[in-house]
């Protein structure tokens, strides 16, 4: 096992290398860092540009090979992933977002998957009915509404709740704000800004992954071993969640393992809507701001996300499914 | 007072097409320690009524009538007051072993969650140990290892071992078991029965055996409840039922079933028909349509259970008419027309197919994403066969004996991996692609599941014009061979354009046989032709099958699990075990004088449909399952469950284990078989 583990994962370390080189010599060749610098009053001087894109390791009369080396034996013997044309550090820009992220994708999902899940159950256990109706519509509506509509939608919700209660309860800009003065204040003032952002994530998981757990309980609800349950003694509602439940949630482990991870970069519309500085937004951002060396690192980082997630939802899978961990 | 007693039982489903009366009006009482057998055809209403007293049908089911234990009325109980019931008093062993255990707890846990679920005051110690005493009692060998291990760690029988062992677990008043061992090979159907039987015996339990198997009835029911359309039709003791039947359905069932201990040579008398639909009973008998007793009285009223002798009960309105006769006077068999062949001795007719020396062996690999070699599974290990023109060859065995690779391996008409096959005198090997395409004509088949064997969304004509057109027909003469084959197959011209989802099973597997007739082939390969089947469509296709064969001369190499159905349809038979034939020979004398161990515990695992004999015979149960294809044992493939090894002097037992015995002629006919010590062994 542990074998098959390690050349699993040596294949993705290949194949990650040779994404993100791809990712370095495509925006190398197609951004120019420079026109960061075109148009400023008073213009800068192309020697000093010229100076701060070789500091950089941007510069376009370096070789592009030459840059490539130069970029890959700066990560390998420094871990340095260089900086953007406006000289700001990617590894610091990394280091901080990555934690801004990991708070709201990690929160944001796993209430989703927990909130999707049981809804999902619940309503294959009620099929046809009333409820089940009711719960479907509500979750197609949300995954027909694009993210930033929903995240609009709920600032305006937001606002007017405010104005209600006279109280600036709702924060929607950023990831912290004015911090009060009484205990826990920051801890607080954290939490109301990951609030509504966390909503938003909650319910586009939740939608979609509720689907798909209604689906595969109402097949584990018709299997034979459910009927087997019932018929030793366990009441409908135990018989449901110990037998029909656990077995619906090995192929949902798969999937919430590789969402949780892809997500980190993912969220790159929420992170918009509510200017939250994660690593959706920084994606985005490095591409406008023709950053080639955060581009390069953010592919990296979401590269680094999907082999974790894979290895996640192995490893999820052969702790939820005997027959994958003994078979 | 009876320990269970149902009365006037209904139970009936919402359906699109309208209300769905799956049971009418059943009524019985159960004694202690009493088997009751439900026997019946597909949707006669057996199962629904074994659900209706565990109480697992959904809410949308209305049931009426009364169902009480020990006095106490089952029905309209909740939920919660019906779980006390269920695997506390009464317990249930399901069909399918294989879906019937959750997957992902080991099977220990499954059976104290029963106990603990009825006992909240039992330690989970005590539980365990109870689970694994259970786990013994039913055969299971390293218990106390075994109950860690997960389902798919266990082979069928093995589960359904498991199964037994959670519905005896406490003690349980009654066990209903529903069709307990048709998912099952016939050797471990052999030992599931005994289990169930000690399971019995152990609890003190009443028993509702729910079974199509009439042999399984006879071996082991104290009294029968035969439904037909939802309704019993008779009702009384094994005797009775089977020695004085009275509702012709009854007669019917018990007549049409190919018997294992004699070949008649003649037809097997038919059931014709299917049975109704639910949803829109006539008016009277609802048997009428497919009665030969059937008289204008009998479409007015249906009829009630009426008395014929003590506990014997019949729902039939010619009663007086209808006891005493014999089956065949009710239910002639279609009379058969010989092939002139039949006059000629199987030495001076030709030879249509010869496998000598097959091999195929499968390389067994592992891994997901980098596959290696680990072993190699011997699917077929060197077999010699040959059938001669018009002739049948049965293959028999359990499943992962080798019959379908053998079958698939003579349709393939490629070269084997060693060996050799010739049909009509011609080596597979040396064929180019065109006249191997050519060659298909000769060889065709039908298979098991006639109802994935034919394209459902293709209308009758084109399923059996395609390899018509396939071959380069004119379209008149497709259309006139398409209709010629609709007859021969005992279909309607009309049924041409209809569509595969408006035939019933036995009808459907006629079209699969029109199909492969419609290019007149020499040697036609059956798998399991009619074990989907109910009994009473079987004999209509297995009659086909043999008027076919004297009408067109055909050669037949048909593979089936029932070995009576082999008995009856085939001229020899071919017993393999892991790959290699140990035993062939002609049919009658294999059956009545096997010499083979294993022969011997294949045939005397299958249960007779005659009380009498059945409970007189002495069964030989194999130990254990069949060994894996790729680790097979050393010398004698069979040394590692052969019964009469341990019989043997110890120098005896050295040569069975060293030494792999060949096929040696066994007396003076059509007779040869793979065993050092060949013995006739009588099994009747």
């Amino acid at each position: 096992m542990s074998g098959y583990i390690i050349r699993r994962v040596l294949n993705y370390v290949v194949l990650l290398f040779i994404a993100c080189s791809f990712a370095y010599l495509l925006a190398s060749s197609f951004l120019n860092p420079y026109s960061v610098y075109f148009g400023r009053q008073p213009p800068v001087d192309p020697d000093v540009i010229e100076n701060i894109m070789r500091g950089c390791n941007l510069s376009h009369e370096v070789s592009l090979w030459e840059r490539y080396t130069t970029w890959l034996t700066k990560i390998f013997t420094e871990w340095d992933w260089g900086c953007s044309p406006l000289r700001v550090s990617v590894n610091e820009q990394i280091g901080v977002r990555m934690w801004v992220s990991l708070r709201l994708v990690l929160i944001g999902t796993l209430g989703g998957v927990i909130v999707g899940v049981l809804v999902g159950a619940w309503t294959a256990t009620r099929q046809y009915r009333v409820s089940d109706r009711v719960y479907t519509g509500l979750s197609l509506l949300v995954i027909c509404t694009p993210s930033f509509v929903l995240g609009i939608v709920l600032q305006i919700l937001a606002i007017k709740a405010n104005d209600a209660m006279g109280v600036r309860f709702f924060e929607f800009v950023g990831e912290k704000g004015v911090v009060g003065d009484y205990p826990l204040a920051e801890l607080v003032d954290r939490l109301q800004h990951l609030l509504l952002p966390t909503i938003v994530l909650v319910l586009l998981t939740a939608a979609s992954l509720s689907r798909i757990q209604r689906n595969l309980m109402l097949d584990s609800l018709g299997a034979d071993y459910v009927r087997t349950a019932r018929a030793k003694g366990l009441p409908k509602s135990q018989a449901v969640m110990k037998h029909a439940l656990r077995t619906a949630l090995i192929p949902t482990g798969t999937y919430v393992a590789f969402t949780v991870a892809t997500m980190f970069t993912g969220a790159t519309y929420t992170e918009r809507v509510f200017s939250f500085p994660g690593m959706g937004q920084y994606a985005v951002q490095t591409i406008l701001a023709m950053d080639v060396n955060g581009i390069a690192a953010t592919t990296a980082f979401a590269g680094v996300c999907v082999v974790c997630g894979a290895i996640l939802s192995d490893i999820v899978v052969a702790i939820l499914d005997p027959r994958v961990r003994l078979g | 007072m009876s320990l269970l007693s149902v009365r006037d039982l209904n139970v009936t489903f919402p359906s699109e097409a309208g209300d769905v009366l799956a049971v009418r009006g059943i009524s019985f009482d159960l004694e202690r320690g009493r088997t009751m057998a439900l026997v019946g055809e597909s949707g006669s209403g057996k199962s629904v009524t074994s659900l209706a007293i565990m109480g697992l049908h959904p809410d949308l089911v209305t049931i009426s009538g009364s169902i009480t234990l020990d006095g106490e009325e089952l029905l309209g109980k909740s939920d919660a007051e019906m779980s006390k019931i269920r695997g506390n008093r009464i317990a249930m062993v399901f069909q399918d072993p294989l879906s019937a255990l959750t997957p992902v707890y080991p099977v220990g846990n499954q059976i104290v969650e029963t106990i603990l679920i009825h006992n909240p005051g039992t330690t989970k110690r005590d539980a365990w140990n109870r689970a694994v005493e259970l786990l013994t009692i039913v055969g299971i060998p390293d218990a106390a290892e075994r109950a860690r291990a997960f389902p798919f760690e266990f082979s069928g029988g093995m589960r359904q071992r498991v199964m037994i062992a959670m519905a005896m677990a406490n003690q349980p008043d009654i066990i209903i078991a529903d069709e307990p061992t048709t998912a099952l090979d016939v050797t471990i159907q052999a030992q599931v029965l005994e289990v169930l039987q000690r399971a019995q015996a152990e609890t003190g339990a009443a028993m509702i055996l729910i079974t199509h198997d009439l042999g399984v009835v006879a071996g082991y029911a104290d009294e029968v409840t035969v439904m037909y359309a939802g309704r019993p039709v008779e009702q009384g003791t094994i005797g009775d039922v089977f020695y004085h039947p009275a509702m012709p359905y009854t007669i019917g069932l018990l007549g049409t079933v190919p018997r294992l201990d004699h070949k008649s040579g003649d037809p097997l008398p038919m059931l014709e028909g299917n049975p109704p639909d639910v949803v829109h009973l006539p008016p009277g008998c609802p048997f009428v349509p497919r009665c030969p007793m059937a008289a204008p009285q009998c479409e007015q009223v249906e009829p009630e259970l009426t008395a014929v002798g003590e506990g014997h009960t019949a729902a039939c309105v010619r009663l007086s008419d209808v006891v005493g006769r014999a089956h065949t006077e009710i239910f002639r068999p279609p009379p058969l027309e010989r092939t002139s062949l039949a006059a000629v001795p199987r030495a001076d007719r030709d030879t249509v197919l010869e496998l000598a020396g097959l091999h195929k062996h499968f390389p067994l690999l592992k891994g997901a994403l980098y596959r290696r070699q680990v072993g190699v599974v011997k699917a077929v290990d060197g077999i010699d066969l040959d059938v001669k023109v018009g002739e049948t060859l049965g293959l028999v065995g359990e499943s992962g004996s080798g019959k379908s690779t053998t079958l698939l391996e003579i349709l393939e008409l490629l070269k084997p991996q060693r060996g050799r096959i010739m049909v009509l005198g011609r080596d597979t090997a040396a064929l180019t692609k065109a006249e191997r395409r050519a060659m298909r004509k000769d060889v065709q088949v039908v298979f098991q599941d006639p109802m994935a064997a034919v394209d459902p969304r293709m209308p009758v004509f084109d399923i059996i014009a395609e390899p018509l057109q396939e071959f380069g027909w004119k379209k008149a003469e497709v259309e006139a061979r398409v209709f010629e084959l609709l007859g021969l197959v005992g279909l309607r011209p009309e049924h041409a354009d209809r569509f595969p989802q408006h035939f019933s099973g036995g009808q459907r597997q006629r079209i699969g046989i029109a199909r492969a007739l419609a290019l007149s082939p020499s040697v036609l390969v059956l798998d399991e032709p009619v074990s989907a089947l109910d009994v009473s469509i079987q004999a209509g296709v297995i009659n086909l099958l043999e008027a076919l064969q004297h009408k067109l001369h055909l050669s037949y190499v048909i593979v089936a699990h029932d070995l009576a159905v082999i008995r009856h349809i085939s001229d020899r038979v071919a017993v393999m075990y892991l790959g290699s034939i140990v035993e062939i020979g002609d049919v009658n004398t294999v059956y009545d004088t096997p010499v083979h161990p294993y022969t011997q515990a294949l045939i005397s695992a299958i249960p007779i449909p005659d009380p009498d004999v059945e409970r007189a015979r002495q069964r030989i149960v194999l130990e254990g399952d069949l060994p894996s294809p790729s680790d097979p044992p050393t010398g004698c493939k069979f040394s590692s469950r052969c019964p009469k090894l341990a019989l043997l002097a110890p120098a005896q037992q050295v040569q069975c284990q060293a030494e792999a015995p060949a096929l040696e002629q066994i007396g003076e006919g059509d007779h040869q078989a793979a065993c050092h010590f060949a013995e006739v062994l009588k099994v009747f």
